[in-house]
């Protein structure tokens, strides 16, 4: 084949279908760029904004040891939203700009962190759960055909998988535990089910971006084959537990080799979506409130750091 | 069967003992309220850079106090866990300083509160590196390292809001003049201090009050922070005397034990 005939475009899917890594100097489709901000964007504003319902127990943990291995967590998942912002930065956004698109609602994040955190079980809950939802919509990503974003994704779901083993020792220790707390750990598991099927995104009829993403490998699996993953992986796990998954559907199907199961609640999850979540307004208030009341702080950085380069001391 | 530290603990009679008590969990308190107090920041940070520092901190003091209430634990030889020790005790049993216990505030507030203690902290730790109960000493020679990068940390931040812009000046001001009264309280010793200073296991506060001072001289100096002369010291939290802050503080931390008491989490 002579490349010499293809285009630009032609040229860069080439690329892609050989599996060759797109990096930041590489030329690349607008569309691609302005579909890859949005979603590590998103990602980003997930971890950050994912701080808030787990940070909400930090204070209150049972035990030394489970307070540090929470707060340890939460502040893992400030450092993905870290290496996601500098990866979004390599596509030539600006962090402010991206927390601008944050707290004015333009940018998403994740449905989930707009469920509130009522007991210590939901702690375990998240971490089994929440978590493994975004390992496995995140381990595919490990292989996503940016470069950047990919090495990102490889030290996230390294942490990820830490936090989900942590999680379902929660709860495990929990179904282990006195009847108060068994009943704490099925609780929790009855709030927290359906919202976390509604993290792989609505039903691929209805996710019209899957078919380009997936060509651009940006995307590995569609929302619902992923969905079904979970399914069968987490099922399996809450009867480990001693935990009954809610859902009166859900059955073992032999000839699929894979769980069947009801369907979500889709007007809750566009409810959700659209700023209408339990929490919704309270999530996005604490990143303003913490935004604006640190820019005295971040000014007073700034002011500090001129006034030494002027006066010559780095 | 004797307990592991007896080798690591000189001949000391049952008195000193329990003064030794006394003065670990005094420690322990500390640091604790301190990383509960950071802790309370998480994802509300000025900066995400900062909000990852103050977790780390906050980390390295929760793990310098599970350090010293297993010790206590020890000591006290009644089967009392970690746990135990911070869950299950009231406002007035706990020996914090007041310091510590003063609530988060603004962020000039935080860092003011930290490098105050920090600055204490290091210190110290340096000292207790080499006191004859090795076990104490072994706990501060693996702290003194963090605390050398929180006096750090908090001390650029002093500088920076030091000299920053007029905004943040006035606001490390403020800070100060709140916080100031509460830096006496931790080099003036207890009974229980003064008691363990006499055999040599707390070291004399008198030279560490002299290195505190002239390392915040030092800071304050390049933030263009004025120090504060002859301020009321206000003691009483390292004898139970607390703050009402206190009281909220514990409510919180404590919930869970108190609601489901002798429960495995
Ligand atoms: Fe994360
Ligand atoms: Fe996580």
């Amino acid at each position: 084949m002579e490349t010499a005939e293809l285009t630009q475009e032609e040229q860069f899917q080439t690329r892609i279908d050989a599996d060759v890594r797109i990096e930041p100097k590489d030329w690349m489709p607008e569309a691609y760029r302005k579909t890859l901000i949005r979603q590590i964007s998103q990602h980003a504003h997930s971890e950050i904004v994912g701080m808030l319902p787990e940070g909400n127990w930090i204070t209150r943990a049972p035990s030394l040891k489970r307070k540090a291995i929470l707060l340890a967590k939460v502040q893992d998942e400030a450092g993905h939203g870290l290496y996601l912002y500098s990866a979004a930065e390599t596509l030539g956004a600006s962090r402010d700009q991206m927390l601008a698109d944050l707290h004015s609602g333009k940018a998403k994040y994740s449905s989930i962190f707009n469920y509130p955190t009522l007991s210590w079980a939901d702690m375990g809950t998240i971490g089994w759960l929440v978590d493994g939802a975004a390992i496995l919509n995140q381990v595919p990503l490990c292989r996503t055909s940016y470069g950047p974003y990919a090495r990102a994704m490889v030290r996230v779901c390294k942490e990820e998988s830490f936090h989900q083993r942590q999680g379902f020792e929660i709860m495990q220790t929990l179904s282990e535990g006195t009847p108060e707390q068994k009943q704490m750990a099925q609780e929790a598991l009855n709030r927290w089910w359906w919202p976390t099927l509604m993290m792989f995104g609505p039903k691929d009829a209805d996710s019209p971006n899957t078919e380009q993403s997936m060509k651009w490998r940006i995307k590995r699996f569609t929302n619902d084959e992923l969905r079904q993953k979970f399914v069968d992986m987490m099922v399996p796990q809450a009867e480990f537990l001693g935990l009954t998954v809610p859902d009166e559907k859900l059955r073992w199907n032999e000839a699929k080799q894979g769980y069947d199961f009801g369907e979500v609640d889709w007007a809750e999850f566009w409810d959700v979506v659209k700023g209408n979540g339990p929490c919704s307004r309270e999530r996005l208030q604490a990143r303003v409130d913490a935004w604006n009341e640190g820019e005295w702080v971040r000014e007073a950085a700034l002011a500090h750091a001129a006034k030494r380069s002027a006066r010559g001391k780095v | 069967m004797q307990d592991t530290h007896t080798i690591l603990l000189p001949e000391v009679t049952p008195e000193v003992r329990q003064q030794l008590f006394d003065y670990v969990l005094q420690l322990a308190d500390t640091s604790l309220i301190l990383a509960h107090r950071l802790s309370e920041w998480c994802g509300h940070g000025p900066i995400l850079e900062q909000d990852l520092a103050m977790a780390n901190i906050s980390l390295d003091l929760l793990g310098e106090a599970r350090s010293y209430y297993q010790y206590a634990a020890e000591l006290e030889g009644q089967g009392r866990t970690e746990d135990d020790l911070a869950y299950l005790r009231s406002a007035v049993q706990y020996r914090n300083p007041l310091l510590v216990e003063q609530p988060n505030g603004d962020f000039a507030h935080t860092i003011v509160r930290q490098f105050l203690y920090d600055a204490f902290h290091y210190h110290l730790l340096v000292q207790l590196q080499t006191g004859p109960d090795r076990q104490l000493a072994a706990i501060a020679e693996k702290s003194v390292k963090e605390a050398a990068y929180h006096v750090k940390w908090s001390a650029e931040w002093v500088i920076r809001l030091g000299d920053g812009t007029d905004e943040s000046r006035r606001r490390v001001e403020t800070a100060i003049n709140a916080l100031w009264r509460y830096q006496g309280e931790l080099t003036t010793p207890t009974p229980t201090e003064q008691a363990l200073q006499a055999v040599g296991f707390v070291p004399g506060y008198a030279a560490i009050q002299q290195q505190i001072d002239q390392h915040v001289a030092r800071v304050f100096e390049e933030a263009t922070l004025a120090v504060p002369q002859g301020v009321f010291a206000q003691k009483g939290g390292k004898t139970g005397r607390h703050s009402e802050h206190l009281g909220y503080l514990l409510t919180e931390l404590q919930y869970m034990q108190r609601a489901y008491p002798g429960m495995k989490w």
